[in-house]
């Protein structure tokens, strides 16, 4: 039976291919585009073609930013999602006193600008001038220099914990608020202890909450880029321009004018984040069969 | 009013006296940008009116554009602050790229020219007969915005260094004002150890300062002929000043502070950092950002590499230049002219902007003016006779904006561990070898 094709689907989801084809994918198409040319001083544009990423493969200032991150990401987002938890199971449990204060408090920090949030932790921060160095002077303590070159991605993740715990939390806490109520009950009822609640019901309640925090977090270690590129004013030296590899496309393409090179490096770690996030996500969902 | 043809002027030096005086004899539309262009038609342009964007952030410009705009009501200038330094050349490189929005005129630091007059994104002024401005100029300032014949733009500042130490801290602790490298690193020892919060300066890695003090000690690490480049960052000059500097650096000597910070600021005003070697347009920053010190700071010649030298460096300076995409050339020049060796070099003068042209240099208003803020001092007799020793020959690399950009990748490893100077000066070599390379010069 040869059925007529309907349009009218189209034109309900028409205006919406077309602004996600203007800005998600005409973006990616011209940056995939630019991978493939090489512009240069002398001698001006020439098609490429896969040179810029056989570059990035081998480049080690961008694999030193890429393994920063990584690191980054296996040390800070475990700590983040842990205390985010804690702070989430422990407003749900309705033993709080002043729970309403809690969650707007621990939230506020989500609210402070990257920005503003990284220029206050760079004052607090400073051995010279800052609070570290005022701690020193008025109780005569030597507190090692949080922004020297083996602190600085510890003092990064602080301040990214700090951030983002809130957020976390929020996202945690509002997953445990759908929670049948009956279930506590019929655990209460069979003598269930409040740890036995947690690892028995609200953990695998929440565990959906759970991996899109944890996919949420790695796509933000990936493209850390605010904090170091604000405290790179304060301790130069020490946050190179290939610090992480959002960085090092944006050093590439403004102090370098290598636009090409820069469009590839951001294609090349664009993919390395899908695969992680998505490795994540496929053996998160093969445990949960 | 001189009257000079480009193709005249090009002739001889017979022939340029013969153009002053049977005048200018082209009357082609002056402006299309590619032939010559008479000071007839600039003239013309300027009577003509029109709007001319001009892209600074130097502050003093603000004032020469009110009083130009008086001179020549028809003309409109919008002065645009476009960012400071880098920002404005990305801006200007991406409005260049674009072929859209480019300024007629733009500020560029010397440092930052041969990276626009290679791209060919300038317009040779010399078509504007910039070529009889010969001998204007300070001899710095002029070679650095000349390339081969070609004049790229006009010295509107410069900055001949000297030793601007806080007196008031000097005194305290009795010590005398260096007048060698030597002395200097001797000064920053017996300072720190009468104050150990004290230091003789900051210093967290900074390609300007480094590239300054190389040029002095009489270190040509970068050479450049057309597409052909050479980098030697272990030549005899760049050594001197890893070896001295070094000592600083070991001994922790240096304030671990940045410059043009709020915390660099606040040291400069609280004796903790006691002097500074920067170029001579600081004294309107120090009166400006470290008010409290005022009368607590003086200005000595640059500290020398050998006793009784008077060798100096630039530091800083920026030029004006007429990008070749901006629409209106004549108009442009006529402003450059006018704020850059004309009437406009005055107001900016006294406004605190630092000259570039040789007779203010010599003017004895300008060298007799005392600066309340250095008590008094005649610092202008200091800042002149630094800009006549500056040594000849110095050129940056043509992607020099680049270089600077990745200095502490390299170089300020020297600050935080365990690498010397030397071998950051060797990595900032090797990663501008590379660039160069990738770029598609000849390197090395």
């Amino acid at each position: 039976m040869a059925r007529r094709r309907s349009w009218t689907g189209w034109a309900f989801i028409g205006p919406f291919l077309a602004v996600f084809a203007f800005v998600f994918l005409a973006p990616i198409a011209y940056a995939l585009y630019l991978s493939l040319f090489r512009t240069r001083l002398i001698g001006g544009t020439s098609f490429a073609g896969l040179e810029n990423y056989e570059r990035a493969l081998t480049d080690p200032q961008f694999w030193s930013a890429a393994g920063r991150v990584a690191l980054f990401l296996v040390v800070q987002v475990p700590i983040m999602l842990f205390l985010a938890l804690l702070v989430a199971l422990a407003i749900d449990s309705g033993r709080l006193y002043g729970k309403a204060f809690f969650r707007v408090t621990v939230f506020m920090p989500y609210a402070v600008p990257a920005v503003v949030a990284t220029l206050m932790w760079g004052f607090m921060y400073g051995s010279q001038f800052g609070l570290v160095g005022n701690l020193n002077e008025s109780l005569g303590l030597s507190l090692p220099d949080p922004l020297s070159p083996g602190l600085m991605l510890a003092s990064i993740g602080n301040i990214v914990t700090w951030e983002f715990v809130g957020y976390n939390m929020l996202i945690f806490y509002s997953a445990l608020q759908v929670v049948p109520r009956s279930l506590y009950e019929a655990a209460e009822i069979d003598g269930a202890s409040q740890l036995r609640v947690i690892r028995s019901i609200k953990l695998p309640a929440i565990r959906g909450a759970l991996l899109i925090a944890t996919i949420f977090s790695i796509i933000g270690s990936f493209q850390l880029f605010n904090e170091p590129a604000i405290l790179q004013s304060l301790a130069p030296n020490v946050i190179t321009t290939f610090y992480t590899p959002n960085l090092y496309a944006y050093s590439l393409s403004f102090s370098g004018q290598q636009y090409n090179y820069s469009a590839t490096v951001a294609i090349v770690m664009g993919v390395l984040t899908v695969i992680v996030a998505y490795a994540v996500q496929l053996r998160a969902t093969r445990k949960e069969r | 009013m001189m009257n000079i043809n480009r193709r005249t002027l090009l002739g001889s030096a017979m022939a340029v006296s013969l153009a002053v005086t049977l005048g200018a004899c082209g009357s082609d539309d002056g402006n299309n940008g590619t032939g010559p262009v008479t000071a007839d038609q600039v003239q013309a342009a300027l009577d003509a009116g029109g709007t001319v964007t001009v892209w600074a952030w130097e502050p003093t410009l603000k004032q020469v554009v009110t009083a130009f705009q008086t001179k020549y009501p028809k003309v409109k200038v919008n002065l645009v602050n476009a960012g400071t330094g880098d920002k404005q050349y990305t801006a200007l490189q991406n409005a260049i790229a674009a072929g859209k929005g480019v300024p007629d005129l733009a500020q560029i630091e010397y440092y930052a020219l041969p990276q626009f007059a290679l791209g060919k994104s300038l317009t040779d002024l010399g078509s504007f007969g910039a070529g009889e401005l010969d001998g204007t100029f300070t001899p710095g300032p002029w070679a650095s915005v000349k390339s081969g014949g070609t004049i790229y733009g006009l010295p509107m500042d410069s900055g001949p260094m000297a030793l601007f130490y806080n007196k008031k801290v000097f005194d305290t602790h009795g010590i005398t004002v260096p007048t060698t490298w030597d002395e200097y690193v001797a000064a920053a020892r017996k300072l720190h150890a009468a104050d150990p919060k004290a230091y003789i300066t900051s210093d967290t890695g900074d390609a300007g300062f480094t590239t300054s003090l190389i040029w002095q000690a009489g270190g040509k690490p970068f050479t450049v002929d057309g597409t052909n480049v050479k980098v030697n960052l272990a030549d005899p000059g760049s050594q001197k000043f890893s070896t001295l500097w070094q000592q600083l650096v070991s001994e922790k000597l240096l304030a671990p502070v940045t410059g043009w910070s709020d915390a660099w600021y606040k040291g400069l005003g609280d004796g903790t950092i006691a002097t500074l070697v920067i170029g001579a347009w600081m004294p309107a920053n120090l009166e400006t950002g470290v008010a409290p010190a005022k009368g607590d700071w003086r200005v000595a010649p640059m500290p020398q590499w050998t006793a009784g030298g008077t060798a100096t460096a630039e530091n800083g300076g920026s030029s004006l230049a007429i990008p070749k995409a901006g629409t209106n050339n004549a108009l442009a020049y006529g402003f450059l002219k006018y704020a850059t060796a004309g009437e406009g070099v005055k107001i900016r003068l006294d406004n605190g902007a630092f000259p570039a042209t040789t007779a203010d240099m010599k003017s004895d208003a300008f060298l007799n003016k005392e600066f309340p803020y250095f008590g008094g001092q005649k610092a202008n007799q200091i800042f002149a006779q630094s800009a006549n020793g500056v040594v000849p020959g110095w050129s940056y690399l043509p992607f020099q904006v680049y270089a600077n950009s990745i200095f502490n990748d390299t170089v300020g490893k020297a600050y935080v561990s365990n690498t010397t100077l030397a071998d950051g000066l060797k990595a900032w070599q090797d990663a501008c070898v590379k660039y160069g390379k990738d770029q598609g010069f000849t390197v090395n």
